[in-house]
């Protein structure tokens, strides 16, 4: 398999829809440069707006915009874009229900460089607890690309977050992208490992290494966090002796919650304990590789590792 | 500029009549923002009964916007909302119960005629722009009016929507801000000071107006000016009175979202009743 960028993905993804639906803008706040929403910028001038380092102007500008029929898609650091802004979102757009789809780039530690103003940890939790908002957390490019082109489809507003750096491809470019369908890339049958973004691939890499030492883990993408299939995380947990949530977000709000949440309140036989895998409580900081901080964070293939054998 | 004076004349009586819609949702003892919906009655009557492109159907696509950014004064939208036949005179008597039509804030999914949802202070200017950029790329001729009060002034996301709408030209944009001085709790002075908003709106790049917006000559004037006005955003600054028409409430904090006693409630009735008469 090969790689991919996801905010490149994301940019031809934008390209494309501008080229078959005229209700498609697009809305910075000064990132385009980063988030490749330039790339809609060089074909559509005209549907681009260009709304500067004003975060909460741009979320509300985009709501008006999709209340004259267009599919708004406002783009910043996800950072910037979630919490910022979270007022305008959930008033402006959220409560109406409207057209607006909000692109969280550079999201989770992947800025490693810039800290911990700029690598968002939160975001995955405050989009999820709004009311209409769907939340999808793409594991590598080429679903990337698919899941902006659903978004544009999908009716009401929508938040997708998006790691900055070049990784491995993990999906199958020939599947189509399901809607809320979680998809399990790895059976197995003595655990079950959630897994979104980026953790996808480190959990499909954990996997390997538990299997030679002799634990079996099913891997199960999530790319749509909200709504969350929880008829499909209750059906993977049916016989397992663990579930683990791999997120790079904090382990509060996000998709370990989902999870617990899930499985906490579903027929017995589906109720196992969750480890829950992420960021713990704390926030970023520099590092001079998007590995280091990984490895910092205890969100690599070993960590995983050690988490499923100490819980079993 | 002169208008008909027919035309002057009756939308002084639309006023008084939305005057009355007002206190017939808040009957004595049940609490609603008086003060400022009062304050910008004379102003919403001119739009929506000569200014404003509306049609019997509140979704025609044709219709010019008005957005209320201070979400909290829309009992004066509801009050016409009655009068353009998009809700029952009988809903009146239900504002804020539950399962209403007319909630307490801009609700599009309620109410027919909203055209967004506000009442969180600061964001109804930057929706307005948006649906402004909207129109000028689909080639519409719609134009968009937005309500800002003068306390809403001090949120800084007004000042975004501001500079953008300069940046981008919109003269298919107009923002009326009710300057009735008074806010939630105390005049606007005393609670966090901001004069000069003429200038202000000026070197941000909008063509700036000031009037009495009680006045419906100064009122239609400066509409007419605003939709002659290409290159730029315009900005009234209608100098008006919180509480308008009720003498006990004129000017007073304590009336921004309260409740009449069957007293005063009494004397409102009187002093809508002398407003259509003396028209």
């Amino acid at each position: 398999m090969g790689t991919g960028n996801m905010r490149m993905a994301y940019g031809r993804a934008l390209l494309e829809l501008g080229r078959t639906n005229n209700q498609i803008v697009v809305l910075e706040a000064d990132l385009g440069k980063s988030t490749m929403s330039n790339i809609f910028e060089g074909e559509f001038p005209e549907r681009y707006f260009q709304m500067g380092i004003a975060e909460a102007n741009m979320i509300s500008v985009a709501a008006g915009l999709a209340l004259t029929g267009h599919v708004a898609f406002a783009n910043s650091f996800a950072v910037f874009v979630s919490g910022r802004p979270y007022d305008q979102i959930r008033s402006s757009v959220a409560i109406p229900h409207l057209n607006v789809k909000i692109c969280g780039s550079s999201a989770g530690l992947s800025d490693f460089g810039d800290g911990k103003t700029h690598q968002s940890v939160d975001d995955i939790a405050i989009m999820r607890v709004l009311p209409n908002m769907k939340v999808f957390s793409p594991a590598d490019a080429v679903e990337t690309a698919k899941v902006v082109m659903a978004m544009a489809e999908i009716p009401g507003p929508c938040y997708i977050r998006l790691n900055r750096n070049d990784l491995p491809d993990v999906t199958d470019p020939g599947e189509p992208f399901e809607y809320r369908n979680a998809k399990t890339l790895r059976d197995g049958k003595d655990i079950v490992i959630y897994a979104t973004g980026y953790m996808v691939y480190q959990a499909l890499e954990a996997a390997k290494t538990l299997e030679a030492d002799g634990i079996s883990a099913k891997v199960i993408n999530v790319a749509t966090i909200k709504p969350f299939d929880a008829e499909g995380a209750r059906a993977a947990a049916v016989g397992m002796k663990a579930a683990f949530s791999v997120e790079e977000a904090s382990i509060y709000g996000g998709l370990g919650s989902a999870v617990c949440e899930t499985l906490c309140s579903g027929p017995d036989e589906s109720r196992i304990p969750v480890g829950v895998i992420g960021i713990r409580d704390t926030f970023g900081t520099c590092a001079q590789s998007y590995e280091e901080l990984l490895k910092c964070y205890h969100l690599m293939p070993e960590d995983i590792v050690a988490k499923v054998k100490d819980m079993l | 500029m002169e208008f008909n004076a027919n035309e002057i004349r009756d939308l002084k009586k639309r006023a008084a009549q939305l005057r009355s819609n007002l206190i017939d949702m808040v009957p004595p003892g049940k609490v609603g923002h008086l003060g400022g919906s009062s304050s910008i009655m004379d102003v919403v009557a001119a739009l929506y009964f000569k200014v404003m492109n509306v049609f019997e159907d509140p979704r025609d696509p044709r219709r010019d916007r008005l957005v209320f950014s201070k979400g909290h004064a829309v009992l004066a939208q509801y009050a016409a909302f009655v009068e353009l036949g998009y809700v029952e005179r009988e809903a009146l008597k239900y504002v804020k119960t539950l399962g209403c039509t007319l909630q307490g804030h801009p609700d599009m999914d309620q109410t027919p005629g909203i055209e967004a949802v506000t009442g969180s202070l600061g964001q109804g200017l930057s929706i307005c722009l948006g649906m402004a950029l909207g129109f000028r790329l689909d080639q519409k001729a719609s134009r968009v009016y937005c309500i800002v009060g003068d306390g809403e002034q001090a949120e800084g996301q007004i000042w975004e929507a501001a500079v953008a709408a300069a940046a981008y030209k919109a003269d298919n944009l107009c923002t009326v801000i009710d300057v009735n001085g008074v806010q939630a709790t105390d005049s606007v002075d005393r609670v966090l000071a901001n004069p000069d908003l003429y200038q202000k709106w000026e070197a941000f790049g909008w063509h700036t107006i000031e009037i009495d917006g009680h006045d419906m000559n100064q009122i239609l004037a400066a509409f007419a000016q605003a939709e002659a006005t290409k290159g730029k955003p315009t900005a009234i600054l209608a100098r008006t009175v919180k509480g308008k028409g009720f003498a006990f409430a004129e000017g007073k904090a304590a009336y921004h979202n309260a409740a009449m006693n069957e007293d005063e409630y009494a004397q409102a009735r009187e002093m809508v009743k002398k407003m259509m008469e003396e028209v």
